[in-house]
């Protein structure tokens, strides 16, 4: 059998790679060890950056692609899938963690945006992405342009869950829209979302979007990483929450639990205990829209 | 016919959506009581580290190792397959270690080596099955009493033992339904014997 072709690179391998990860926890890592200690702890991915939300929020400055170095230690050092953040619309930081090898890149607000017009064509990518959306038009937008895979922005490294489950519930909300819809107001609702046509049939059929949506931005306890799952996503990605807590290793697996077991109130009572603290965090409420990340990307 | 998914992680929904298809019950398995009363039981791909670790906290190793030996149909693919296997090339993770099998995790590379194809698979029929592969294991070596259902450059790719079954690949993604129906049919085979 060498007469076998092999297509790489396709909407359905990178699609599928986010469909594995489903029920999952992905965890912010900036070095080897905690790399290993996400791993241990039982996350489906580690998202290798140089500095977590929480400090890029403190520390201010521009916040760029990691160094590819760090980037292939983190590699080296687990078996799971590793991601990596490009900025918005930074073709080069993308093409670059492509020729690393990187397993999906997140084209981040968390990042200072590079281009204020244009996200990355990603349909022009082998490697897959994940992008952050507020609502049904904008995951529409970039599922358009190729992401293979959603997530809420949320408000990153507040550990304030409240913009993630805004987001959430505006997604779900207007799927509802979209699914009760009649086909005569699905090309209205198009053009009031701003999104593409086609993808708002897709919707329409499939009752929800076509990609694996997670949550994102502001999860620091099991309970918000349970509350997320009840809200209707598929998994979640777990920023500063971690490695910004007392005890890392211990809050890193109980969240995974609290994910794989999400209506089980009595576990997730169990895997609460004792944690330590979490991180110490700053409320959405007090921040100036200057300082929230969610407002970088259309 | 009563199919448990072990649903602590992975792509749950989609086998779930191709065995109703085939007229099948689904049932998903989160605890050991919910392997009660299975006819058979699927682990789904996902990560397998991950569901190694959920299998052993929730006391779900032991029980999927007990049925699997006293005959419970079981088949599982990708992470299903590392699962099952004997002998995991440099890796010491937690597993079930049913079927006599070496196996080499995410043995074709990353996720830019994720692809998919066209693969002829004599057991299912003659039309070609469309198999897609994400940083895929494969079986590198097997004992004699595992059956290779399909074999490409020398790698194991689909195989039967007994009452078990294992694909490298995602059957659940694709649409065609004849791999789950090999199964379906192979309890009830079993169950005739």
């Amino acid at each position: 059998m060498t007469d076998i072709k092999k297509e790489t690179g396709t909407l359905k391998v990178k699609r599928g790679l986010a469909e594995m990860l489903k029920g999952g926890v992905i965890m912010d890592v900036v070095t080897p060890e905690q790399a290993k200690i996400a791993e241990e702890s039982g996350a489906v991915a580690v998202m290798a950056l140089e500095r977590v939300p929480s400090d890029i929020r403190a520390q201010g400055g521009v916040a760029r692609m990691s160094d590819p170095e760090m980037i292939s230690g983190i590699q080296n050092a687990v078996s799971i899938p590793v991601m990596a953040k490009a900025r918005i619309g930074h073709i080069v930081e993308a093409r670059v963690l492509e020729s690393l090898n990187i397993d999906f890149i997140d084209e981040s607000e968390v990042l200072t945006p590079a281009d204020e017009v244009y996200h990355i064509l990603k349909n022009d990518f082998k490697v897959p992405f994940v992008c952050g959306a507020r609502n049904l038009g904008e995951a529409l937008r970039r599922i358009g342009e190729g992401a293979a895979m959603i997530r809420t922005k949320g408000e990153a490294g507040t550990g304030d869950v409240v913009e993630a489950v805004r987001h959430i519930r505006q997604v779900s909300e207007d799927i509802q829209r979209v699914v009760s819809a009649s086909a005569m107001e699905l090309m209205t609702i198009a053009k009031e979302f701003g999104a593409p046509y086609e993808l708002i049939l897709q919707v329409k059929k499939l009752k929800r979007l076509p990609v694996v949506n997670f949550a994102a931005g502001g999860i620091a306890t099991p309970a918000d990483a349970a509350l997320m799952m009840v809200l209707g996503c598929d998994g979640v990605f777990v920023g500063s929450g971690i490695f910004k807590s007392d005890n890392p290793a211990k809050r890193a697996k109980a969240i995974v639990e609290a994910v794989a077991h999400y209506q089980d109130s009595a576990l997730i009572a169990e895997v609460s205990k004792g944690l330590g603290e979490a991180m110490r965090g700053q409320s959405v409420a007090q921040l100036d829209d200057k300082n929230k990340l969610a407002g970088r990307g259309w | 016919m009563k199919i448990g998914i072990l649903a602590l992680q992975g792509a749950v929904r989609e086998h779930r959506s191709v065995l109703r298809k085939l007229g099948a019950v689904t049932v998903d398995v989160l605890y050991p009581d919910d392997l009660n009363g299975l006819d058979g039981l699927i682990l789904p791909g996902g990560e397998s580290t991950t569901v190694g670790k959920l299998l052993i906290r929730y006391g779900l190793l032991e029980p999927i190792i007990q049925a699997g030996r006293s005959g419970l149909p079981v088949f599982g693919t990708c992470t299903g397959l590392i699962l099952m296997a004997k002998n995991i090339n440099g890796s010491n993770q937690h597993r079930l270690g049913l079927m006599d099998t070496c196996v080499e995790r995410n043995a074709f590379g990353r996720q830019l080596n994720s692809f998919e194809a066209d693969m002829h698979i004599p057991a299912i029929g003659k039309k070609p099955f469309h198999a897609v592969f994400i940083r895929a294991p494969y079986i590198e070596k097997a004992e004699n009493n595992v059956k290779p259902l399909l074999v490409y450059d020398n790698k194991i790719l689909f195989a039967e033992q007994d009452n078990l079954l294992a694909a490298a690949f995602h059957p659940e993604l694709t649409g065609d339904t004849r791999i789950h129906r090999y199964f379906l049919e192979k309890i009830e085979k079993q169950k005739a014997e």
